[in-house]
């Protein structure tokens, strides 16, 4: 594609982008969720949490607020954060680059920590019970729509992300499987022959490390069609035959160790992009807003923001907040560090994601090259470009630096994958007990592979093309987000507290989701994709359940006489007396 | 350095190295210490009922020796009988509330 009618303007450095970023994102932790803090949700350090409350050691559990931080943050981080920008990017980095930063302030720290506030002022329920409780009945049947729609695109979008990167990244394919093999071992050696943590992390990292060295020497590509399939499609069904096998195996025997391996490898992977910027101060070789889009593109208003989700607001991080966290929180207080500081954390792999993506290409021509048609960069890209990036910060060769980011972005898509089909799985049970039917594991699992098969190859039949959900994924994501935003007005307006905060990003974020969801449902109708097509349609109509039942309920309490500012506590322990 | 500074970095260190070891495994144990806390509860659960079946008006060719085993799961019945969804004692002669 010709780039010299781009327009060029002085090419800014990353690192200045860097630390401008930082600088929002850490003031919106000291300063815009203290204020949160304060005024809209009012912490109160003497506030008895459900920790407290209903410790019983295996749900409700006091815990530390940097170890709870710890495992919220690499609960709700994952592929996400990084797909998305990678593919936004093609807008060009400026309205990427805002949408993280001050979505990460105004949107996904002020969700978070809303819902972590919310659910432990409710002992510890989840949003789905909140949904059933402040909307309504049909509430808690709305929540288990969305969920069953988010996962079943989770489960497909993320076996398309890994297969990708499996065929376009052939040397990432040993470490990958190898990595379970660590994991399995890993948790061999704790549970069965009791051996130091430390000792076995290191071991495990090292072990990884090798295998990554390894894999680089002999990258595997599969030959173009195996068994009749693509070499994509092989890779989708493995993946989920894995993920299911996985999901039913007991949790300390591989998901367990495998999510702490990929925790470490998150912090060190954050440390590595960061630093490998800092020391090789690349300039930003993408346009700040391109002009020079591919024809295929969809405007950026609104797709950027549901190409973006995670990163900037994920209904996904109020599941974590509401179904774990807030049973654990020590202080009522801890939850700003908790949940805000843990939307910093996921900005901050955004932030670095999108730094990496436009100045890891030495031409804008090489760029635009990546960036030919929509959706074509993501982890791809972020692989590439990171790789380069690595290698001129950390003097680290630039195939390895490639391999080890994949095996990274392998890594947390198939984690995040691994706990959603688990959680799909339950997901169905409890449809299946809404209809009467008792559904076995194995049988709800083979439900869920099937669902999310059908999804990933219905989208493309190739297997390649599935990136294509990936804004129907946002879209979904931001729903849920919405969702859990309503229950989050409507309760302060019970208590008559500001509100604004929360409404207005609630209603940006609608608006935003709702009109993405259009323009996509015009474009699988073009394509004469009736799968999708379908599907927007039911997530539509789900939309616009979610706008009636919010305004319908806002409009109930608004004319309702404020609640005791105590109410919610004395209904929790009324709650709590007539059974947990 | 003298060989009180020298024992005073060693005991730094190594307080150091627990507060990092002690943090690595609440990092490991606490995401699934639920999970793996509920299936041992799920577990106990089922012991308690079949210890429990013979009072509760189900013939059990094992009381002989499960009768025997009522002391050990009489300190967790009231917690037991509420998860199973009774809010009151089913036995009478178990008067916990």
């Amino acid at each position: 594609m010709p780039s010299h009618h781009q327009e060029r303007v002085t090419p800014v450095n990353a690192v200045v982008l860097m630390f401008v970023g930082l600088a929002i994102i850490l003031a919106g932790y000291f300063v815009y969720s203290r204020y949160l803090a304060k005024k809209v949700y009012r912490l109160s350090a003497t506030h008895r949490t459900p920790a407290h409350e209903f410790k019983d050691g295996v749900d409700y559990i006091p815990t530390n607020k940097f170890v709870l931080w710890g495992h919220h943050f690499t609960s709700v981080a994952g592929a996400a954060p990084i797909v998305g920008p990678a593919v936004a990017i093609i807008w060009g980095w400026g309205p990427a680059f805002l949408w993280v930063t001050l979505g990460t302030v105004f949107f996904a720290g002020m969700h978070d920590l809303g819902a972590l506030w919310a659910s432990a002022r409710n002992k510890g329920q989840s949003i789905g019970t909140l949904s059933g409780r402040y909307i309504g009945p049909r509430g808690r049947n709305l929540f288990l729509a969305i969920m069953f729609l988010l996962l079943v695109m989770v489960n497909a979008v993320f076996a398309v992300v890994i297969s990708g990167l499996l065929v376009s990244q052939p040397s990432a394919v040993i470490p990958t499987w190898g990595a379970i093999v660590v994991a399995l071992l890993i948790g061999q050696a704790i549970y069965k022959l009791r051996w130091n943590l430390a000792v076995v992390s290191i071991a495990g990292v090292v072990a990884l490390y090798g295998l990554i060295l390894l894999g680089d020497r002999f990258p595997i590509v599969l030959p173009e069609t195996i068994m009749g399939l693509s070499a994509s499609a092989f890779w989708i069904i493995v993946l989920f035959i894995y993920a299911g096998i996985a999901s039913l195996m007991p949790v300390w025997m591989l998901l367990q160790p495998r999510d702490y391996i990929n925790g470490l490898q998150l912090f060190i992977g954050l440390g590595l992009l960061y630093a490998a910027i800092l020391l090789s101060a690349p300039t930003m070789v993408a346009p700040m807003i391109n002009q020079n889009t591919p024809p295929d593109t969809p405007g950026i208003v609104p797709l950027l923001f549901v190409t973006i989700a995670c990163g900037a607001i994920s209904g996904f991080h109020g599941m974590v907040s509401s179904g774990t966290s807030s049973k654990q929180l020590d202080k009522e207080t801890d939850a700003r560090f908790v949940g805000y500081f843990g939307a910093v954390g996921e900005g901050l792999l955004a932030l670095v994601t999108l730094l990496v993506v436009s100045a890891g290409f030495q031409t804008l021509a090489d760029w635009e090259e990546v960036y030919h048609a929509f959706n074509e960069g993501g982890a791809g890209a972020f692989v590439a470009a990171g790789g380069t990036v690595l290698s001129n910060g950390l003097a680290i060769p630039e195939s390895l630096s490639a391999t080890v980011l994949a095996t990274m972005a392998v890594l947390f898509a198939a984690t995040t994958m691994d706990t959603s089909v688990r959680l799909q799985r339950y997901i169905i049970s409890e449809i299946g007990e809404l209809m009467g039917l008792k559904l076995k594991p194995l049988i709800a699992t083979v439900l869920v592979l099937l669902f999310g098969l059908g999804l990933a190859f219905g989208a493309d039949p190739s297997g390649e093309g599935g990136m294509i959900i990936w804004p129907l994924f946002g879209t979904t994501n931001q729903l849920l987000a919405a969702l859990t935003l309503s229950i989050i007005t409507v309760i302060l307006v019970r208590k008559r507290r500001p509100f604004l905060p929360v409404l207005l990003p609630l209603m940006f974020v609608l608006v935003m989701s709702v009109s993405a969801l259009v323009v996509q449902l015009g474009t699988f109708y073009g394509q004469g994709n009736w799968l999708l097509l379908g599907m927007g349609i039911v997530i539509l109509i789900a939309a616009i359940w979610v706008i009636i039942e919010a305004a319908v309920t806002l409009n109930r309490v608004r004319n309702q006489p404020p609640e005791p500012e105590d109410e919610d506590v004395a209904v929790a322990a009324q709650a709590g007396a007539d059974g947990r | 350095m003298s060989p009180s500074r020298r024992r005073r970095v060693r005991m730094a260190a190594d307080g150091l190295l627990r507060r990092i070891s002690d943090g690595l495994g609440e990092f490991y144990a606490a995401p699934y210490r639920r999970t793996l806390a509920r299936a041992k509860r799920d577990q106990d659960d089922l012991f308690t009922m079949l210890v429990l079946s013979e009072a509760l008006g189900v013939p059990n060719p094992a009381s002989h020796y499960t009768l025997e085993l009522l002391p050990v799961v009489y300190e967790e019945f009231h917690d037991w009988h509420r998860r199973m969804g009774m809010d009151r004692s089913p036995l009478d002669e178990v008067a916990c509330c």
